[in-house]
């Protein structure tokens, strides 16, 4: 069948370069399934985008929609056909319902029985005709963030400025907000002009002659290859920020890498507060020595051509020049401030109106610090280091700097905490107890600064779970969800014998002592551990722990959290090992029956058969060997070993018997063992059919 | 060019796009959004195309006059069209073309920025303009104004006169910029900038400003009650200056901050509710005069 190109451009005033990217992939893959909705069958798709369009070109696609090859089952032969092998009314019924004759009836078995059928062949409609719903994909995007625009009704990323929609040479004609389709584009705003195609696969070069590099791959590629040949003529390091790159090259059409300077006097600034006003504010690269020195250079990109790049260069000079003489002027007033002036100003900050004052959190925080150092019993250095952190992890909260710059907040009271006289391990802390910042951040280093981190976000997650502030959906202004992530990372790599409950537990007391209203303690304590289980899912599905170990684990106690993640790398190793199937389903079974249990001691003078003293044997073995000398794995191996054990007991011992004593002694027998089982996981998730 | 001339290349660039070139409002007001040219009148349907310049006083923000950046006091130029014309972004590169700036020599884009001013109950989207990686002008969209929907929807076009002249002057100092041949800003300003840093800082009288916020908000209520939108209007921004100032002066703590905030947001949002009710009473008038044209 022939088969032409189509092009299909939304011309846009600049959008959000966040939104670029992830626009464009919805715009292809909205017009791939419509058009495997209409069986139209095509060659190949490609993608384009700037900050001013969306475009998808798709080559090959056919002229028509396939034709429809379809069979219908009918009425049963006996129905169809009367004693005499004369068509029923039925049978002519069903032929005509289908728009056929009774001549086209086929006959086919179906479990024994035969049918009535007919083949119904449907052709294709054309594919023009049906390409002006393409209207329905420019008007259905849905984007981040919408806007009105003059007297338009709809609601659209940026106001809609021209939209090229071509099949083949022919324009595909419909219009969406008052514009309506045509075969032309906007080349560079400054650079080109408006372009007409011939035909939609003239687009891409076409846009190139109008300086408008609308591959964003290939434009990705010559920002690359031109920092590169800056790197090159000047012996520097360029290091190149994935984000920054993709921020970037979603602001360009046209991109011309280019470099100015800075007064080297500003290279005295921390190299966080000089990268921050570089990256953050100006979207500049920074610039580094071959051995890794940062230089009073930056790299920008211009969206535009190589033309008079000394005046874009100096403008861009000047405006980096305003704001590091801003942060020096920033950076010499706080070097006045004493810690101690700091941490009053803390009282005068609301943290959140139900929550309380920074001062507050802070004051929560160091004792929760303390209260965990014991417990894990740090070595007093290490305690004192922790406690000092924690009392001033806030202050630099009320520098200038940080109030200039808050994505400076921890860096800058490394800084100063250090200049200021503290001991390193306290600086070091004060930062780390931010980390992990995001997904990709690694881990406090320091196990004060660990420790410090993970009181921190405990203490923000219980406060904020208090006052019902609870992440729902794509709600999570306070991102809990990541803080939750950081500790369960954190006591993971760290390995800390504390148990998940107990940390919530504590934290929820301090909050309650602080007077925070709580509505319903062991509810609350319940939300957050939830809300924990959910983080570790994630933890273990990551490492590949099959999903129903994952649930297994995740039933009873979660304790502590390197603890859960062993017995899951465990459960999941012995999978195919031999015997594991029984095993499991031997532990299993004495959960299941366990639950009948009303309590009491086990009296071994009521057992009447050698199997029930064999396992009470074999129970009070295993708690020995377990409490003498306690790993994931011994426990794990301990379990495996009562199967001989608990499959005689079962095969040679009723428990619900009639006689009350003897059956509670049984089944107080069962949940001794039960709580011992449980305490590794619960062995009835675990799918071994 | 000198301020001056600058100014006079852009109201004529707006004059001839049909812009009404207004005076500054006699009122302080902390932004040119805030003059009731903006904030009232891109409230409902009438169209309405306005620029001015508009003298905006930020108290935290004075130095005494001894930063070369930071001032009490800057200038906005301020232009406000509704409907938002369809070819906006084109007339707005024009105007730089009017102030000598050639986009060809230069590096000029439009990078996304979400104006908000939650004490107004405005918000609205659109970018900030950079030039050489300068910021030279907000452009937004407005979606809403008072609390209320912007249907058609205005857009507004912010210079920073002070931040373009000292581009186009390359100046690093805001007070050695010409604002006309033989007179600095240093000659027009420096002596109020002090004076009003030192107010602002030093002398004003917290006591006496609580008071004053008390009294005009009692009073733009009370005027609103009688369907007066413009003097109630008028002390509502006169409670946001005074508010300005106190924040200024460190006397309001964070806790009150929002509550002084919610106060004055709760005016503007009534204001806004009651100018258009005035306006509808009134049947529109300007929209009206404007069908009947059409329909002549």
């Amino acid at each position: 069948m022939s088969k032409r190109d189509l092009l299909l451009e939304i011309g846009l005033e600049e959008m959000p370069a966040r939104f670029v990217t992830s626009s464009m992939e919805q715009l292809s893959e909205k017009i791939q399934s419509w058009l495997q909705s209409k069986k139209i069958d095509f060659d190949a798709v490609s993608s384009f985008s700037t900050p001013r369009r969306l475009a998808v070109l798709v080559e090959g696609v056919r002229e028509a929609q396939a034709d429809l090859h379809e069979e219908v089952k009918g009425p049963a032969k006996k129905i169809a056909l009367d004693e005499n092998g004369q068509w029923t009314k039925a049978a002519a019924g069903f032929a005509r319902g289908q728009g056929m004759m009774t001549d086209d009836i086929y006959f086919k078995e179906v479990n024994g029985v035969e049918y009535c059928y007919v083949e119904k062949h449907i052709k294709g409609m054309e594919t023009v005709s049906l390409l002006p719903e393409l209207k329905e994909i420019v008007a259905g995007m849905s984007f981040p963030k919408n806007m009105y625009w003059a007297n338009e009704d709809l609601r659209y990323i940026r106001p809609i400025k021209w939209i090229a929609a071509m099949y083949g040479e022919e324009i595909i004609p419909f219009s969406v907000a008052g514009v309506s389709s045509s075969n032309w584009s906007m080349g560079h705003r400054f650079l080109g002009e408006k372009t007409e195609f011939a035909t939609a696969k003239e687009y891409e070069e076409a846009l190139l002659q109008q300086y408008v590099i609308a591959d964003p791959v290939k434009r990705k590629d010559i920002i690359l290859s031109q920092i590169k040949v800056l790197e090159e003529e000047n012996n520097w390091i360029i290091p190149v920020d994935e984000g920054l790159l993709e921020e970037v090259n979603n602001l360009v059409e046209y991109p011309t890498a280019l470099y100015g300077r800075f007064e080297e006097e500003f290279l005295q600034l921390p190299e966080e507060v000089l990268i921050t006003s570089m990256k953050e504010h100006q979207r500049y690269f920074p610039v580094k020595s071959k051995d890794g020195n940062l230089l009073p250079y930056f790299v920008t990109i211009r969206n535009g051509n190589d033309q008079h790049l000394d005046i874009v260069a100096k403008g861009n000079e000047k405006v980096l020049h305003a704001r590091l003489a801003d942060a020096a002027f920033f950076y010499r007033e706080d070097q006045k401030l004493a810690i101690s002036d700091c941490l009053t100003k803390l009282e005068a900050i609301v943290y959140h109106d139900e929550i309380g004052t920074l001062a507050e959190k802070v004051n929560r925080v160091r004792k929760f610090t303390n209260q965990l150092a014991d417990i894990l019993a740090f070595s007093s250095e290490d305690k004192q280091l922790a406690d000092r952190a924690a009392e001033i992890c806030k202050f630099d909260l009320v520098t200038n700097m940080v109030n200039e710059f808050p994505e400076l907040q921890g860096f800058m009271g490394e800084k100063y905490a250090l200049q200021k006289g503290e001991p390193e391990g306290v600086a070091i802390a004060v930062n780390e107890h931010y980390m992990p910042r995001n997904a990709d951040d690694s881990l406090p280093s320091t196990d004060p600064g660990a420790l410090l981190s993970t009181a921190e976000k405990m203490d923000t997650i219980a406060a904020f779970f208090a006052i019902g502030n609870i992440p729902t959906g794509s709600q999570d202004p306070y991102a809990l969800r990541r803080q939750a992530s950081g500790i369960v990372q954190i006591l993971e790599t760290k390995g800390w014998k504390l148990d998940l409950e107990k940390l919530i537990e504590m934290a929820v007391t301090l909050i309650a002592e602080d007077g925070i209203a709580i509505q319903e303690r062991g509810q609350l304590e319940k939300d957050i551990l939830d809300f924990f289980k959910l983080r570790l899912k994630y933890l273990l599905q990551e490492r590949k722990i099959r999903h129903d170990i994952v649930d297994s684990v995740l039933v009873f106690k979660i304790g502590p959290v390197a603890e859960l993640v062993e017995k899951a790398d465990i459960l999941q190793s012995r999978l195919s090992a031999e015997g594991f199937k029984e095993s499991i389903e031997a532990l299993g079974r004495v959960i299941n029956i366990a639950v009948k249990a009303e309590g009491g001691e086990i009296r071994p003078d009521l057992f009447e058969n050698e199997w029930e003293q064999k396992l009470y044997n074999k129970f009070l073995n295993v708690r020995e060997s377990l409490d003498a000398n306690y790993s994931s794995k011994h426990y794990f191996e301990l379990l495996v070993s009562m199967k001989d054990e608990i499959t005689d007991y079962f095969d040679h011992t009723m428990i619900m018997v009639e006689d009350e004593t003897i059956r509670r002694n049984r089944l107080n027998l069962m949940d001794s063992l039960a709580r011992l089982i449980k305490g590794f996981a619960d062995f009835n998730k675990i799918n071994v059919k | 060019m000198n301020i001056q001339n600058m100014i006079l290349a852009l109201q004529k660039h707006w004059a001839d796009q049909g812009c009404i070139l207004m005076q500054a409002y006699d009122v302080e007001k902390g932004a040119g959004t805030m003059s009731p040219y903006t904030f009232l009148r891109a409230i409902g349907p009438e169209p309405w195309n306005v620029a001015y310049v508009e003298p905006s006083r930020r108290p935290a923000d004075g130095r005494y006059g001894e930063n070369p950046n930071r001032l009490y006091q800057h200038h906005q130029f301020q232009v406000i069209m509704k409907p938002s014309p369809d070819n906006i972004q084109d007339i707005y590169l024009d105007s730089l073309k009017a102030l000598g700036i050639n986009p060809l020599e230069h590096d000029i884009r439009f990078v996304e920025d979400n104006w908000e001013n939650p004490s107004l109950g405005c918000a609205g989207l659109g970018w900030e303009v950079w030039l050489d990686g300068m910021e030279i002008t907000q452009f937004t969209y407005f979606q809403q104004v008072g609390g209320l929907d912007c249907r058609p929807v205005s857009v507004e076009i912010t210079y920073g006169i002070e931040r373009l002249a000292s581009y186009i002057q390359d100046k690093e100092n805001v007070f050695d910029l010409e604002w006309t041949d033989g007179f600095t800003y240093r000659d027009i300003f420096l002596q109020p900038e002090y004076e009003h840093s030192k107010y602002t800082f030093e002398t004003s009288d917290p006591d006496m400003l609580f008071h004053l916020f008390a009294i005009y908000e009692k009073e733009a209520h009370r005027q609103m009650e009688k369907g007066l939108v413009h003097p109630a209007y008028d002390y509502v921004l006169k409670c946001s200056h005074v508010f300005n100032i106190l924040d200024g002066r460190g006397a309001i703590s964070v806790t009150e901050r929002t509550g002084y905030i919610a106060r004055i947001r709760s005016l503007a949002r009534k204001v806004a509710k009651t100018f258009y009710a005035e306006r509808e009473k009134l049947g529109f008038p300007i929209l009206k005069a404007k069908e009947d044209k059409s329909n002549e």
